[in-house]
C-alpha cells in the first residue's frame, strides 16, 4: 500500500528500513508534532515559520487532510474577540462558565492570540462571512459566520509548506520516551516517542528534542447515546480516545480538573450541534408542552444541559429546539450549514420529508467526554503550555485550564506552545556539549524503553492469527514482509510469548463493559449523569479489572492493535477520571459532575483537583486557584 | 449511521483508505485481481464523509441506520472545483439535490 507521505525530508533519519509489519524504523528530529489535527497541524506551521530548520515530524494516526475534530468541517468559530470588546471579557466569561474552577493566566494568554489566529486562518483560505464594510459578521459578541467544510484542509496544506517538516501518516503513537536527570528528584526530559504503522505494521522509534502533544481529548469511555449499530455516532470523534492523556500519565505528567466532564446538548440521534440553530436562528429549549425552559436553571453551558436532563426527568420530556415557523429560505440555509459540518442531519430532514420549518428539533444530552477544548481537562501546563516534563508540551483539547477554546483556542495554544518551543530549543543549543554527551549516555536507556513498548505489539500480535504460535502455521506473507536488516521482525515478535494464552474476549467486549461500569456508576446517561461516592468505588474495580484483560487481547494486524491501545488508554483516562470525580466533594458544575453525595457546590472546594500516576495509582494534588492577572510557572 | 460501498464503480484507488480519519477502510483483492474497497466494520463509522468527498467514482454511499430513523435513503457527493452536488435517494426512487459552495459561508 503506498502511503501519504508528502513532503518526506529524510535527512538525518536514523537506519530507515524497509516498510513492514514488525520492523522498526527510527526518525531523530528537534519536534516531534503528536497528533496533526488542529493544534498539531498549525502548531508545525509556526514553528517552521519562526524557524525553517527545525527538523519538525508530524506523527498522525490517521490522514492530516481530515483527521481529528474537524473531518466534517464546523459551523462557526466560536472564540473570537468582537469590537468593543477585550481578550479580558473572553478570559472572564470563560471563567464563569466553568464556575471559578478554570486558569486565569491560560485564558487570558489563549483570548490575546485569538484575533491573530483568525485572521491568519482566513489568509490560508477559510472563508468567513463579511458584513457590508467588509468587516468579520459576528454572531452573539464571540462566534463568526464561516464555511468550514474545508478547514482541515486548509490547516493540513498549510502544515505540509514547512521546509523541513515531514508528515508521517497512519502512525499511532502509544507511549513517549523519557530521561531521568541524577538523584531522587532529577528532571524528567522527555526525549521521544514510539509507536507503529496502523497500514503498515512497521514499528517506530522517534527522538525529538521537544514534543508538543496535541491528541485531542477523549470519547467513549460512556456508553454512548446510540449504542447499537451506530455506536460512533457521536458528537467527539471517536477516534481520539485519550491517548495523549493516557501517556502523560504513564510518563507522570500532573493533570487538572479531569472531573470537570463535558457533556454536549446535541441534536437527537445525529448528536450533530446545535449552535448553528441556537444561536443562528435563536430557537429556544422547550419541552414537550411547549414552554420555554432554559431560563429556569440558567444559562451556563452545564446549566442548559441540566435543564434538559431536569425537564426530562420530570415527564416533560422530550425537549426541542423551537424551530418550527421558520422561513423554507431559513430552513434550506440549515440544510446547507448543516452539510458543512454534520450531513447526517441534513440526510435526517431529507429522509424524513421534515425540515425544521414543520418539525422543532429534538434535543438530547451526549455521553460524557473529557475534553480540554470545551471544559478545562488536560494536562496541567504553565502559561507556555509547558507540561511537566522538560521538553514537552500540550495544546488543543489535550491541554487543561483553559475552558472554550474551541477551534480557535486550539490553534492560539499552538502557537503560544510553537513559539515557546523554539525558545527552550534555542536555550538547549546554547546549553551546548553537555547536553549532547548526555545525550548520548541516555541512548541505550531509550532504545530499551522503545524496545519494551515494541514487545508489548508484539506479544498482542503473537496472539492473534498472523501469529506462528497460535495457528501452527508460517506468519501470513504480508505480514513477513520486512527486510533482513531490519532490528525487529515480526517473524521473532510471532515466537510464543510469555505466558501468553488463547485470548478470552476481544475489544468489543471488554470496551462494552467498560461503558457499561461508566455508565451505571460514574454518572453516565443512563444515570442521568449522577454518581455517589460507593458507586465511584464500584467504578474503580471494575475498570481495575478490566485492565489486565486488555493485556492479553490479541492483534491479527496492526488496525487491530490500534484498537486494542485505544482500549488501554481509555481504561487509563477512566481510572484518573474516577480518581477525580471521587476526590472533588461537591456539585460545582451540573451535570458535568454531579456528585449525589455532595449536591452543593463549596467554597472549599475553589481550588483544582489535579493527579498524577504513580506506581500504578492515581495521586490525588490540589492546588490553589490561578486567578485572572495572576501567573503560574512549574515550581521544578 | 454508515456507509455502504458499490464495488462496480470502485476504481480501488484507495483515497477513501488514507482519508479516513479512523482507518476503518480497505482495499481487497477480488478474485479477478482487482482491488476494491471494503469497510472493516460498518458499527465504527463516525459519519463525517470525508471519503465520500475524497471519491472520484461516487462509489461511497452515505445511510442512517435504522437505530437513528434510518429507512434506507442513501447519500452521494460530487464534487466540482468549489461546488458540492449532495443528492439523497430515497428507496422508492425521490430524489433531493443540495448544492453547497465552498466560497460561500454559513449564514447561520
Ligand atoms: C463535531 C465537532 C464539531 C465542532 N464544531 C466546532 C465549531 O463549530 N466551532 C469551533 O470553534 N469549535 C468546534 N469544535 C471544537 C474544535 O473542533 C476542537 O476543540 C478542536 O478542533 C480541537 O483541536 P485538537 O487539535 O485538540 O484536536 P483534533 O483536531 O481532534 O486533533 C487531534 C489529532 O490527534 C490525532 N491522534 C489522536 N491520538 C493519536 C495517537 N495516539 N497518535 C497519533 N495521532 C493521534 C487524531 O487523529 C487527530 O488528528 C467542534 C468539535 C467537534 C468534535
Ligand atoms: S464517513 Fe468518515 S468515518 Fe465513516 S468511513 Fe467515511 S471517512 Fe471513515
Ligand atoms: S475512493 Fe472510491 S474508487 Fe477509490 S478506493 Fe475508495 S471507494 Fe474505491
Amino acid at each position: 500500500m503506498k502511503k501519504n507521505q508528502e513532503n518526506a525530508c529524510r535527512r538525518g533519519d536514523g537506519d530507515i528500513a524497509a516498510p513492514g509489519a514488525g520492523s522498526a524504523k527510527r526518525i531523530d528530529c528537534d519536534v516531534l508534532i503528536i497528533g496533526g489535527g488542529t493544534a498539531g497541524c498549525y502548531g508545525a506551521k509556526i514553528l517552521s515559520e519562526r524557524n525553517p530548520e527545525l527538523k519538525i515530524v508530524i506523527a498522525e494516526k490517521a490522514d492530516i487532510k481530515r483527521s481529528g475534530c474537524l473531518a466534517a468541517g464546523v459551523n462557526a468559530l466560536n472564540a473570537y474577540i468582537t469590537e468593543g470588546h477585550r481578550p479580558e471579557d473572553y478570559a472572564s466569561y470563560a471563567m464563569k462558565d466553568a464556575a471559578g474552577i478554570a486558569r486565569g493566566d491560560l485564558l487570558l494568554t489563549m483570548s490575546r492570540e485569538l484575533n491573530d489566529v483568525t485572521e491568519d486562518l482566513e489568509k490560508l483560505g477559510l472563508v468567513i462571512l463579511k458584513d457590508e464594510n467588509g468587516k468579520y459578521a459576528t454572531r452573539g459578541w464571540r462566534n463568526l459566520k464561516i464555511n468550514g467544510e474545508n478547514i482541515k484542509p486548509i490547516l493540513a496544506a498549510a502544515a505540509k509548506r514547512g521546509k523541513n517538516t515531514r508528515i508521517l501518516n497512519h502512525i499511532n503513537i502509544t507511549r513517549l520516551l523519557w530521561t531521568d536527570g541524577a538523584g531522587p528528584s532529577g528532571t524528567r526530559r522527555i526525549a521521544g516517542a514510539a509507536g507503529f504503522d496502523v497500514l503498515e505494521g512497521t514499528f517506530y522509534d522517534f527522538r525529538a528534542r521537544a514534543v508538543l502533544m496535541a491528541t485531542g481529548g477523549a470519547s467513549g469511555l460512556y456508553r454512548p447515546n446510540n449504542p447499537g449499530f451506530s455506536r460512533h455516532k457521536m458528537w467527539y470523534s471517536p477516534f481520539n480516545t485519550g491517548a495523549g492523556y493516557a501517556m502523560g500519565l504513564e510518563a507522570g505528567a500532573e493533570m487538572t480538573t479531569l472531573e470537570m466532564r463535558f457533556i454536549a446538548l446535541r441534536c437527537k440521534d445525529t448528536i450533530a450541534p446545535t449552535g448553528t440553530i441556537a444561536q443562528g436562528v435563536n430557537a429556544r429549549q422547550i419541552n414537550s408542552r411547549g414552554e420555554v425552559y432554559e431560563d429556569r436553571y440558567g444559562l451556563a453551558t452545564s446549566q442548559r444541559l441540566y435543564g434538559t436532563v431536569e425537564e426530562n426527568a420530570a415527564g416533560r420530556g422530550p425537549c426541542y429546539l423551537k424551530t418550527a415557523g421558520i422561513t423554507p429560505e431559513t430552513r434550506d440555509d440549515l440544510y446547507r450549514a448543516y452539510l458543512n459540518m454534520a450531513p447526517s442531519q441534513t440526510l435526517k430532514w431529507l429522509e424524513d420529508r421534515v425540515g425544521p420549518d414543520e418539525a422543532n428539533v429534538e434535543i438530547e444530552g451526549t455521553e460524557p467526554y473529557v475534553v480540554g477544548g470545551h471544559t478545562a481537562s488536560g494536562y496541567w501546563v504553565d502559561s507556555k503550555r509547558a507540561t511537566t516534563i522538560r521538553g514537552l508540551y500540550a495544546a488543543g483539547d489535550v491541554a487543561g485550564g483553559a475552558p472554550q477554546k474551541y477551534v480557535t483556542g486550539a490553534l492560539a495554544e499552538a502557537k503560544i506552545a510553537a513559539l515557546a518551543i523554539s525558545e527552550y530549543l534555542e536555550k538547549q543549543r546554547n546549553a551546548g556539549e553537555r547536553e549532547t554527551a548526555e545525550t548520548n549516555r541516555a541512548d541505550e536507556e531509550l532504545r530499551h524503553q522503545a524496545d519494551a513498548e515494541f514487545a508489548v505489539y508484539r506479544r498482542h500480535l503473537s496472539l492473534g492469527a498472523g501469529s506462528a504460535s497460535k495457528t501452527g502455521a508460517e506468519p501470513a506473507a504480508d505480514l513477513n514482509a520486512c527486510a533482513s536488516e531490519d532490528r525487529e521482525t515480526l517473524s521473532a515478535a510471532s515466537a510464543p510469548a510469555d505466558g501468553a494464552r488463547t485470548p478470552f474476549f476481544d475489544v468489543q467486549m471488554l470496551e462494552e463493559a467498560m461503558q457499561k461500569y461508566m455508565d451505571q456508576y460514574a454518572g453516565g446517561i443512563g444515570s442521568n449523569y449522577r454518581y455517589s461516592q460507593a458507586g465511584l468505588q464500584t467504578a474503580k474495580s471494575r475498570i481495575g479489572s478490566l485492565m489486565p484483560l486488555a493485556e492479553d487481547l490479541a492483534a491479527d494486524d496492526a488496525y487491530q492493535l490500534m484498537e486494542i491501545f485505544q482500549l488501554k488508554e481509555r481504561l487509563k483516562v477512566c481510572l484518573a477520571l474516577i480518581a477525580h470525580l471521587e476526590a472533588r466533594r461537591e456539585t460545582r458544575w451540573r451535570s458535568f459532575a454531579e456528585n449525589a453525595d455532595y449536591p452543593n457546590a463549596s467554597d472549599n472546594w475553589l481550588k483544582y483537583v489535579n493527579s498524577r500516576y504513580e506506581n500504578g495509582r492515581i495521586k490525588i494534588i490540589c492546588r490553589p486557584i490561578v486567578r485572572a492577572g495572576e501567573n503560574y510557572e512549574h515550581q521544578n | 449511521m454508515s456507509i455502504r460501498i458499490d464495488r462496480s464503480r470502485c476504481s480501488g484507488c484507495g483515497a477513501c483508505v488514507r482519508v479516513c480519519p479512523g482507518n476503518l477502510l480497505k482495499l481487497e483483492t477480488e478474485s479477478s485481481g482487482e482491488k476494491k474497497c471494503a469497510v472493516r466494520d460498518c458499527r465504527d463509522c463516525w459519519g463525517c464523509c470525508s471519503c465520500l468527498k475524497e471519491c472520484r467514482s461516487q462509489a461511497i454511499g452515505f445511510f442512517l441506520g435504522a437505530d437513528m430513523g434510518g429507512r434506507g435513503a442513501v447519500m452521494t457527493v460530487e464534487r466540482h472545483q468549489s461546488i458540492s452536488r449532495w443528492k439523497v435517494v430515497r428507496p422508492d426512487g425521490t430524489m433531493e439535490v443540495i448544492e453547497t459552495d465552498a466560497r460561500s459561508a454559513n449564514r447561520y
